[in-house]
Formats: C-alpha cells, structure tokens, sequence
C-alpha cells in the first residue's frame, strides 16, 4: 500500500509520453478529417520527434537548451506528483514552474520572434494560473484535502459541486492544449506565422523535448479533469475522451484571437470558478 | 529507425517567382493533395526544416537570403528547385537583375521542371528528395562517428 504512490509516479513517467503522442496523432487525424482531409499515419507525431532527434543539434545560446531540458523535467515532475496522489497544490506550482523556464528558454536566444513567443507565453500563463488554482481550491473544498489520492477517492461526483469551476477549467484547457482560438504563443497549426514564436529558435533534438514535455502536459491536464468525475471511472474516462472532442471541434472552428481577448477570456473562466466557490461556501456553512 | 523519411519538414521561399509555381506548392497541400499523409508540414522557419523548396530565379537582391536560409537549416536537408526559373533562370535569365538558376548559390539536389511545375511533380520531387536525405544522414552519422573515433586516439 505504502509503494502504491511510487506505482502511479512510474506508470505516469514510462506511459504518459506514449498515451500523449498517441492521442496526438488521433487527434491530428480527426483534425484533418474535420477539414476533408486524409491526414498523417496515426503514428505521425512519433515519426516527428524521431525525426527531430536525427537532425543536427544547433544551438544559438548554450543556456536555452539547458531551460528546456528543466522544462521538461519539472513537467514530468509534476504529472508524477499528480499520478502518485501528491499534493495538487505542489504539482500546480512544479507545473507554473515549468512553464517559467520554457519562457526563459525562449528569451535566452536573441531572436525578436522567439522574444514575441516568450511574451505571449506569459501573457498566456497569466490568463490561466488563475483558473488552476481556483480548481485545486474547488477540489478541494469537495475533498476536505489537497491530496490527489484523496479527491480521486470522494464518492460523491465532484463536478455536481463545482460545474463553474469545471467550465472554467474547459475554458482554460483550450489555452493549455495550445488549440485555437487561444494558441498564441505556438500552435499547431499555422506554421508560417508569428503564432509558432515561442519555439522559433528551437530546433532538432531540443524540439523533440518540448514536443514529448508537451505530451507529459496533456496527460497530466486530462488527469485533472478526470478528477472532476473520479467518483466513477467509466464515466470520468467517459468525460476526458468527450472533453477532449470538444477541444478539437472548437480548435478546428473558431478563428484565433488577439492575446487581449485570451486575457479576458481566462479571467472570466476564473469569474465563474469563483462566483461556483462563492456559491458552495455559503452553501457549506449552512446558508440553504 | 529511418524516421527522417517518414516527417520531412518543408521550408518554403519565393526567390523570384512570377507566383505560378508558388499557387501549385500551396495546392499540394490543400485537401485535393494532402501532402500531410506523408507527414510533410510546411513551417515557415529553416531551423524547423529538412526540405528547402524554392522557386524563381534567384535576383541579386535576395542572393544573401537564399544562403542565408540554407545556412540556418540543420543537417541533414536537401534543396528542391521547382519550376524551370528555379532550375536554370528560365525566361527570365537574360535580365540584368537575375542570377540565374538556385544551384548558382547553393548546391541543388532536386530539379523539378515545368511551367508551372504541376503539384503532382512537385510532390514527386519532394519523394524522391526523401531518399538524398536519408543519404546524406548516413554519411552524417559516419562522419561524426569517424570524428569520435578520431578524437579517441589523439
């Protein structure tokens, strides 16, 4: 029972970047279908980062491959914690941490497009950090814990309780997963454009790290939200692939917006997060 | 594991092109062509590419820019010239600003001709690129292994 954390952490490290290239690929595939497309082998997202270790290292600042391997590191730091049933709290500030060093990998290299990446990645984390937080707040007034493995372990349905906070969150997850309208900083999309910023001076081997980093971070993020339905798996597996349709639908169907907008809409997600936590608590201390 | 065949990335630049064969790159990756099914993606950054694809003749004013791309690229890459201009200046190469053809300042390993190069040739060219590429990686590999095993003994 005492080793059952270091299970999940284990299973979380080996696993996770299959499942997250796998789904990337599925997702690639119902994307170009979308679009009347055929679409690249399932196994494409693979094929690209294997390709991407081939090439040849170059290296504009020796110091930004270094943030990148930290950015990978601390991702994979925080999924572990997540899946071993740590504290919420702690994987969220290994998460933010994360990210603090994928934007100082951007500025290590003096380019003005990685530069514009680097501070659209702020501006994006600003948007969402608020929203993280208030859900591991909603879980945890739910749970009476910030422990994974506790929430994970409350039988009654979490997302009965904060449907705001859960809103908010999908909200939030579009800016994460880096799909459209939100994907300002690097998308999947639009390769040509000033939107693939932040990973403009990356290239080859460093690329393919913060392509699997970007693997870790999804499966971590669906793991939050399967915390939402923890109470029954069928269903919580249920809502993940469903949330995660919906996120490709509005990915390939909404036309991306100004990084003002992406401010504004983050902020309000975190609005009803708070006015669902607002709304519970009166409710817990007996106001109904 | 071959996998650099299996995700070429393209580069793509308009040296001085009249836009025909420009119209037939973009075509290749709309939905008629896909060229996605071959896991080809067209960024827009030399650092993120294998195939530079260029068309028109190079002009005295963009021959620094032209080197300047290929320079960026990391090995291994190869270069497509598509369409006649980028071969050999085309109809254009007796103007007095044109250089002539891609391969008068960087080495071309792909010549795809036409007027405009149609966009089945061009992906065909972008295929057959995929075998030089896998060459020049194995020579990479050889060259970096025979530089450690140099570097042993000294």
């Amino acid at each position: 029972m005492t080793w059952a954390w270091l299970i999940g952490a284990v299973l979380f490290l080996i696993l996770a970047p299959l499942a997250g290239g796998l789904i990337a690929g599925i997702d690639r595939k119902i994307t170009a279908r979308m679009q009347g497309r055929v679409g690249p082998p399932l196994l494409q997202p693979f094929y690209d980062v294997g390709k991407l270790f081939e090439k040849e290292r170059v290296v504009v600042t020796t110091a930004q491959n270094f943030y990148v391997l930290a950015y990978l590191v601390f991702i994979a730091l925080a999924g572990a914690l997540f899946f071993a049933g740590g504290d919420l709290l702690l994987t969220i500030f290994a998460f933010t941490l994360a990210h603090v060093f994928l934007v100082l990998g951007a500025y290590a290299a003096h380019s003005p497009y990685s530069h514009i990446g680097a501070e659209r990645e702020l501006i994006q984390v600003m948007a969402y950090e608020p929203m993280v937080i208030l859900a591991a707040v909603g879980l945890y007034m739910v749970a009476n814990s910030f422990y994974v493995a506790d929430i994970a372990a409350v039988a009654v349905p979490a997302i009965l309780y904060l449907p705001g906070v859960f809103l908010g969150l999908a909200v939030i997850l579009t800016i994460k997963l880096r799909k459209s309208p939100f994907d300002i900083s690097t998308s999947h999309h639009a390769h040509q454009e000033i939107v693939k910023g932040i990973t403009t001076e990356f290239s080859g081997p460093t690329l393919g790290t913060i392509e699997i980093a970007h693997w870790y971070e999804n499966i971590f993020l669906l793991g939050l939200v399967y915390l939402f339905f923890a109470w029954n798996p069928v269903v919580g597996v249920i809502a993940v692939v469903l949330t995660y349709l919906v996120e490709i639908f509005v990915d390939n169907t909404t036309a991306r917006v100004r990084w003002q907008a992406a401010l504004k809409t983050g902020w309000f997600a975190a609005l009803i997060g708070i006015v669902n936590l607002a709304i519970l608590s009166y409710m817990m201390i007996g106001g109904v | 594991m071959a996998f650099l065949k299996r995700s070429p990335w393209i580069l793509h630049y308009d040296a001085s092109s009249c836009n025909g064969c420009d119209i037939e790159v973009l075509a290749c990756l709309t939905p008629l062509y896909d060229v996605e099914r071959f896991g080809i993606i067209n960024t827009g950054n030399p650092k993120h590419a294998d195939i530079l694809l260029i068309t028109g003749g190079v002009n005295e004013q963009n021959r620094q820019v032209v080197k300047n791309l290929y320079e960026q690229m990391p090995e291994p890459r190869v270069v497509v010239a598509v369409g006649i201009c980028a071969a050999s200046g085309g109809i254009f190469r007796e103007c007095y600003n044109i250089v002539g053809g891609v391969d008068r300042v960087i080495p071309v390993d792909i010549y795809v001709p036409g007027c405009a190069a149609r966009p089945e040739q061009i992906i065909d060219g972008v295929v057959r690129a995929l075998s030089i590429l896998e060459e020049k990686r194995a020579k990479m590999k050889e060259t970096a292994q025979h530089s450690e095993e140099a570097g042993e003994t000294a």
